[in-house]
């Protein structure tokens, strides 16, 4: 086992244009994620029982089955319906598809945290539903959720090396390129798993932070 | 029809293979948990530092980084593992970390009077923690560790990238057999989520019984 940190240089801009590729799927995954969260979590709550019970369903479906089967699903059974989405797209998707039913979780312990007054309040100064929405449950609801939320998105970078199954060129893809052009195996997987480790040690300290601004609530 | 049956023979060969790397890891996972768990709040400082080391770094890389590491790297240096090692050592250490976090939070989670009457039962350390705390604490853990089994049940998928034959792997068979792709990953779906399921349902049965003969003791 020896390291040869001019193979590193060699290999370095290769990995960094797979980290950009990393990064933007886990910024759009997090958007799609923290958007399809909130249409799940306000779906259960809906007054018709069956949008909220199939809702339910297929979010606990999605949370019991594995990221990598799902991502295999959208990258190969679509096409067959006719919809060819490019590899980064697919991705995408499933990662805001599978970590949106676990910020649905999030943002439904949010909104159950608002107190009951809250809403009574609402209705007493003759709000409708939409206002009551935006105006009085959600900007109570999200800062408290917030350093939560954080802690997902940050799980789904990690798990952003699944994509490079669907041919998608992130980090992990691109290292294992070229490991097998070269077949050296020791510096590009551990400069990913170094890279990730970093980021991560880094994202404690955010999230820390994040804890420490948004996690108390005043009342 | 004879022929769908075969596929479905193949794939449920890959169920057994999930099977057997989810007990086996959750066994390793479980071991993990404890020792690095208990470490956390150990006296000594050089046994605390291991344990944190532990867990952050697991934490901060993700599986498929840890088990292409495991898989790729590892035989530089003199130790080759098959993929099945390679999986539950991955899987097992990976998820570990995270219980280990769960082990020390319910330890924790003992109020302080039941460590105080420890003491004054003139209980050792290790008494206090057998008989006193553990037994407590194992029931705040359960729950937790329902739902780490399941990230475990849904993380071993990856190992169908290092050529392990599980349920995943075999979809991808059937998929490049026949052409056919919604069949072969909508059913690889269902078990997955049909494995979680029996997952939840023991861990809650588990719980009924390991919480009789405790009411009125826990507060």
């Amino acid at each position: 086992m020896d390291w040869d940190w001019n193979f590193v240089r060699e290999i370095m801009p290769t990995l960094i244009q797979g980290v950009k590729i990393t990064i933007l799927a886990t910024v759009l995954g997090s958007v799609l994620a923290a958007i399809v969260g909130l249409g799940i979590a306000l779906a259960r709550r809906s007054e018709n029982r069956i949008v909220a019970r199939s809702v339910g369903w297929f979010a606990e479906f999605i949370r019991g089955t594995p990221l990598l089967v799902q991502l295999y699903f959208i990258f190969y059974v679509l096409p067959d319906i006719g919809i060819l989405l490019p590899p980064l797209v697919a991705g995408v998707i499933g990662l805001g598809l599978h970590y949106g039913t676990y910020t649905a979780e999030v943002y439904r312990a949010g909104i159950d945290n608002v107190p009951r007054g809250q809403w009574e309040a609402a209705k007493a100064c003759n709000l409708g539903g939409r206002h009551t929405w935006t105006h009085i449950i959600l900007p109570q609801a999200i800062p408290p959720m917030i350093p939560a939320l954080a802690n997902y998105f940050i799980a789904m970078f990690k798990e952003t090396p699944l994509l490079s199954a669907i041919t998608v060129l992130e980090l992990m893809n691109q290292a294992k390129s070229v490991a097998n052009t070269y077949y050296r195996y020791i510096e590009p997987m551990t400069l990913v798993g170094a890279f990730f480790l970093v980021i991560s040690l880094c994202s404690v300290v955010l999230l820390r932070w994040l804890e420490h601004r948004y996690g108390r609530i005043e009342r | 029809m004879t022929q769908w049956s075969g596929y479905l023979g193949l794939i449920l060969q890959g169920a057994l293979v999930t099977i057997e790397l989810t007990l086996m890891g959750s066994v390793l996972a479980l071991i993990m948990a404890f020792l690095a768990g208990m470490g956390r709040v150990s006296r000594f400082f050089i046994i605390r530092a291991l344990a944190t080391t532990y867990i952050e770094f697991f934490r901060g890389t993700s599986i498929f980084v840890q088990l292409f590491w495991a898989y790729f790297v590892l035989p530089f240096a003199g130790l080759s593992l098959t993929p099945l090692q390679a999986g539950v050592l991955a899987l097992g250490l990976n998820v570990g970390a995270y219980a280990a976090e769960v082990v020390r939070g319910a330890i924790l989670s003992v109020g302080r009077e039941q460590y105080e009457a420890c003491t004054a039962l003139n209980l050792g350390r290790w008494q206090g923690m057998r008989h006193v705390i553990l037994p407590q604490a194992l029931l705040v853990m359960l729950p937790t560790f329902g739902n780490n089994a399941i990230e475990l049940l849904k993380a071993t998928s990856v190992v169908s990238l290092i050529s392990l034959a599980d349920l995943t792997f075999q979809a991808q068979v059937v998929r490049s057999q026949t052409g056919s792709t919604l069949m072969p990953f909508l059913s690889v779906l269902v078990i997955y989520f049909a494995l979680a399921l029996i997952i939840s349902w023991g861990i809650r049965t588990l719980e009924r019984r390991m919480a009789r003969g405790l009411d009125g003791v826990r507060v």
